[in-house]
């Protein structure tokens, strides 16, 4: 019993922390570290560190522009760290012939976290597993080809970088 | 017999095991998706979907194509409560998110009614399997490590007359992207794969519910004909009740 209480706790501390980071996060694209999630088994469950700010990204380089045919100048710009809520997305743009050629990941939230736990407690009817590679052969593979609302802002902000250079 | 094509920006595989296909049939498979492209694609200027943005086509003038996307996007928000829209923050419509799926289980339908019954469809991951493969078996389907996107797999399908679709963050690595995707912040969320009894059911499904972050794969889990498997950040994935019966 006491476990469900300390896990209460941990899901409510996280949930409010959420809520601030949503608060705050939405207003600006300030980098906030993702929530630190205390274990169940520590008694308090207040987050360990303070969300830590991330240095502002400068463009890394601006080539003199050759001859633009597209809405951009070319060159490689990178955008903002943006807040992705759990974890700093932040992405580096290459612009070439005045088109996006390529887009590299700068930062990207993969550090493993805690927040198992939590996921059992909200869904305990559902199973989980940590995911592993399987050497199948398949016929066909599903993926995803969408990009996340951080992944967007980071581009825009490196694009717009390439427009007004 | 297998063949592909880059339409739309995403690469599409037609795999057909019967016999008497041809390169005809892709074909025309290849063909209705490059007429669905141009139809609805919001990167051409002379889309319709382009021209209802800009204003210049009002929905009395809309092709019955499009009026169809926009029924079926209406009813799509209500039985989710609203997290799928095709209305853009700027107020301009995107139905990317339905019109995949939808344009799949229309081309599925099409070698059905042409005397096919053992082939898939695969456009950018959003794949319609029917009947076997080649080996006579049902069709494989892996679903991607969105962590390591281009060399592995985290899971094997196997399945037969179904949709599988998987709506996720852009992963680290891969070069194809869309810039103007519209998939809000999933809150901790990579990976969202939906099993459903066609490609437009679990594409739309998988749009929606991976839009719910967290909560996403609960929404599968009431779902009936449905089944999920949801990747969260630290690599753990959660599976509905009754995902195991398609996995090998």
């Amino acid at each position: 019993m006491k476990k469900y209480i300390v896990s209460f706790l941990v899901v409510s501390t996280f949930g409010l922390y959420a809520l601030y980071l949503r608060s705050v996060g939405d207003a600006s694209s300030a980098a906030v570290s993702p929530a630190p999630v205390a274990e169940t088994s520590i008694p308090a469950p207040t987050p360990i560190s303070a969300p830590t700010p991330v240095p502002t990204p400068t463009p890394v380089k601006v080539p003199t522009p050759t001859k633009p045919a597209g809405q951009y100048k070319d060159g490689v710009y990178t955008g903002v760290s943006a807040n992705a809520y759990y974890g700093n997305i932040q992405v580096r743009a290459t612009i070439s012939g005045g088109k996006l050629t390529d887009v590299q990941f700068l930062d990207y939230p993969q550090d493993r976290g805690t927040s198992v736990r939590i996921n059992s407690q909200a869904m305990p009817y559902l199973r989980q597993e940590a995911i592993q590679a399987q050497s199948a052969n398949v016929n066909t593979v599903s993926g995803a080809s969408d990009s996340s609302g951080a992944f967007r802002q980071s581009l825009a902000s490196a694009l717009e970088q390439a427009k007004n250079s | 017999m297998k063949r592909q094509k880059i339409i739309m920006g995403m690469t599409v595989v037609v795999e057909i095991a019967d016999r008497h296909a041809t390169e005809e049939t892709s074909e025309k498979i290849f063909s209705y998706f490059e007429y669905i492209d141009q139809k609805f694609s919001t990167y051409k200027a002379d889309s319709e979907i382009t021209g209802i943005n800009d204003g210049l086509i009002k929905p009395g003038g809309y092709s019955a194509d499009m009026q169809e996307v926009f029924r079926l996007s209406e009813e799509t928000k209500k039985q989710t409560g609203g997290y799928f829209d095709i209305r853009t923050p700027e107020g301009t419509y995107d139905p990317s998110g339905l019109v995949k799926g939808w344009a799949i289980h229309n081309a599925s339908k099409m070698l059905l009614k042409d005397g096919f019954n053992n082939f898939y469809i695969d456009i950018g991951g959003d794949i319609q399997a029917c009947g076997k493969n080649n080996r006579k078996e049902q069709w494989r389907v892996g679903i991607r490590n969105p962590f390591r996107p281009e060399t592995e797999i985290v899971k094997v399908l196997s399945i037969e007359d179904r949709g599988v679709a998987t709506s996720g963050t852009y992963a680290r690595g891969e070069h194809i992207y869309n810039p103007h995707a519209r998939v809000p912040s999933a809150n901790g969320i990579v990976s969202l794969t939906v099993i459903g009894p066609d490609i437009y059911e679990a594409d739309r499904f998988a749009t929606a519910a991976f839009a719910m972050g967290k909560d996403g794969i609960g929404f599968i889990e009431k779902l009936d004909g449905f089944e999920g498997y949801m990747i969260d950040k630290d690599g753990i994935a959660t599976l509905t009740s009754g995902f195991e019966k398609y996995t090998l």
